[in-house]
């Protein structure tokens, strides 16, 4: 089944000057196919100003197309009619860890969408400790969001999200702000999270390391869709990656380099242990 | 400095009034404030301290601590006195110098107007240092609720109110940050007189205040992505139920109530004092 899908999706903020007259429009994101099915982890990759967290922010239905559509499992977003339906059906954590925790205490905040669904109170509880359970933070329950540090933050949002039984969870450079160890923290959660619950993952990123597990890659640019296959394709083709100033993985490099010296190894290597299999047998 | 301000703190300890319900220590605050300006005698004076002491040890909160909190306030304190002391004018003149005028009466109102005041700060701030702020909240948007019929937009204040001390720690260190980094860029926030001073704080709160609004541009964003639509249709995961020992509350503050406005009201002012 089709969890996120757009056709053609349009999206343009209107310029406007001093006075509130539209003098223009610019075109973020620029006839957009998107299709995830199910289950999948699709990562979304793409510069700064690739129109990637705008499209993001379509799939929880924050901002609207302007033109084509966006049907969010089953229901299109620019229906208000279905505007919660969709916010419940896709979560969203976001880039800045402090700005999206609401509550003064842990348990509260991951406590706070259910809420908002007019969850029964024994199920706040029940969704709560599970969710936090699911993403190791339940001898947390009781701290201040404050005192905790990037990557724990991030953990508690994405039990926010979790708590509200999302089908889809879009990560939107969940790690952009956080050290390597909290990035890895973010990351592995994630990775617990799709094995446990068989959620959808669309993780929007510009490290690419984080996405050499996923099942599908888009890569963005200026608000097309300019590359998408899975990652070995993706990373087969370094030169272009580069031409959209992204920097591929340290070992898919050298990997690429050698073959350019005239090594004879395949295309698309993504793991240290894959190159040095390939290293060996080479000789 | 600001966090030398115990007003307002919570302070964690596991007594029966940190258990109570957040509802009946704002009722039985406001009561208590009240009821300190229905007596006139001193044996309700006395009453009223034994009732606050009674509670502070209770309460498990260290005396000391409590003692911090009244001193941003003694400024304050000490103007109302002297204004009582030579402003009113009644009974005999105990001292007469130029214009300044004591009597006894100005005496006696100026002791017991401090006392009220001190009791009334310790009074409620012995309700924050019960209290954590989310229950506050709580508490004050249940109290409020029957304003809802007057389209006072209850659950929207308490939910701003729950939003703000939750960014008073986040603001601070941003402040801190700026700050110093500020400082680093050569700014001057020390020396100068007051309005020098004053000014030399614009460049900290422009950064400050673009911050702040753009935190809360992402928070409501947030917010909205979590499915929040104001307070219609929503559950909440600590609802507030009285118990046992809320009634009892209840009803202490009810014997204490009429005790100290009975026993004060009746035994006349000058008994004791000369």
């Amino acid at each position: 089944m089709d969890m996120v899908q757009t056709e053609k999706l349009v999206f343009e903020y209107e310029k406007r000057d001093e006075e509130g007259n539209v003098t223009g429009t610019s075109r973020v994101i620029d006839k957009v196919d998107i299709d995830v099915k199910e289950g999948q982890f699709i990562a979304i990759l793409g510069h700064n100003g690739s129109g990637k967290s705008t499209l993001a922010k379509h799939i929880n239905a924050i901002l609207v197309p302007s033109e084509g559509t966006m049907w969010v499992n089953g229901r299109n977003t620019s229906d208000p009619g279905e505007l919660w339906n969709v916010r419940q059906s896709a979560g969203m954590v976001f880039q800045n860890p402090d700005n999206q925790i609401i509550g003064t205490v842990v348990e509260e905040d991951v406590g706070f969408g259910p809420e908002n669904l007019g969850v029964p109170t024994d199920e706040i509880w029940q969704r709560v400790e599970e969710s936090l359970k699911a993403v190791g933070m339940i001898e947390y329950r009781h701290h201040s969001p404050n005192k905790l540090s990037g990557g724990q933050k991030q953990r508690v949002a994405i039990a926010g999200v979790v708590a509200m039984e999302p089908k889809c969870i879009v990560l939107d450079e969940p790690t952009a702000m956080l050290d390597p160890v909290g990035r890895k923290e973010v990351l592995k959660t994630v990775q617990k999270l799709r094995q446990q619950k068989q959620v959808t993952v669309i993780l929007i990123t510009h490290y690419m390391e984080e996405v050499v597990d996923a099942d599908k890659i888009y890569v963005m640019d200026h608000g097309h869709v300019v590359m998408e296959g899975t990652p070995r394709e993706i990373f087969s083709r370094v030169d272009e990656l580069k031409s959209y100033r992204l920097d591929v993985p340290q070992v898919t490099l050298l990997a690429d380099e050698l073959k350019k010296r005239g090594l004879k190894i395949r295309d698309g290597i993504l793991r240290k242990e894959e190159l040095v299999e390939a290293l060996c047998q080479s000789n | 400095m600001i966090r030398d301000i115990t007003i307002g703190q919570y302070y964690p300890a596991k007594s029966v009034v940190h258990r109570l319900d957040p509802r009946v220590k704002l009722m039985s605050t406001l009561l208590y404030l009240i009821s300190l300006f229905l007596f006139k005698s001193i044996s309700g004076y006395l009453i009223a301290t034994l009732f606050l002491a009674a509670v502070i040890r209770i309460s498990q909160v260290p005396f000391s601590f409590i003692v911090r909190g009244l001193k941003p306030v003694i400024m304050l304190l000490m103007i109302t006195v002297v204004f009582n002391l030579f402003l009113t004018r009644s009974g005999e003149v105990l001292f007469h110098a130029w214009i300044f005028t004591i009597t006894e009466g100005g005496l006696v109102t100026a002791v017991y107007m401090a006392v009220r005041l001190v009791y009334l700060i310790i009074g409620s701030s012995l309700m924050t240092f019960t209290t954590t702020p989310n229950e506050l909240t709580d508490g004050i948007e249940a109290l409020l609720h029957p304003l809802n019929k007057v389209h006072v937009p209850v659950h929207e204040v308490a939910m701003m109110m729950s939003i703000a001390l939750r960014f008073i720690p986040i603001l601070l260190e941003e402040t801190d940050k700026i700050m110093k980094a500020q400082i680093a860029r050569g700014a001057d926030l020390e020396s100068g007189n007051m309005i020098q001073r004053a000014k030399s704080m614009i460049p900290i709160l422009v950064p400050l205040f673009v911050s702040a609004f753009r935190r809360a541009n992402d928070l409501a964003m947030a917010m909205e992505a979590r499915c929040y639509r104001g307070g219609e249709g929503r559950t909440k995961m600590k609802p507030l139920r009285y118990r046992t020992r809320d009634y009892m509350a209840y009803l202490v503050m009810i014997v204490y109530v009429v005790t100290v406005v009975g026993i004060g009201r009746y035994v006349p002012l000058h008994v004791w004092i000369f």
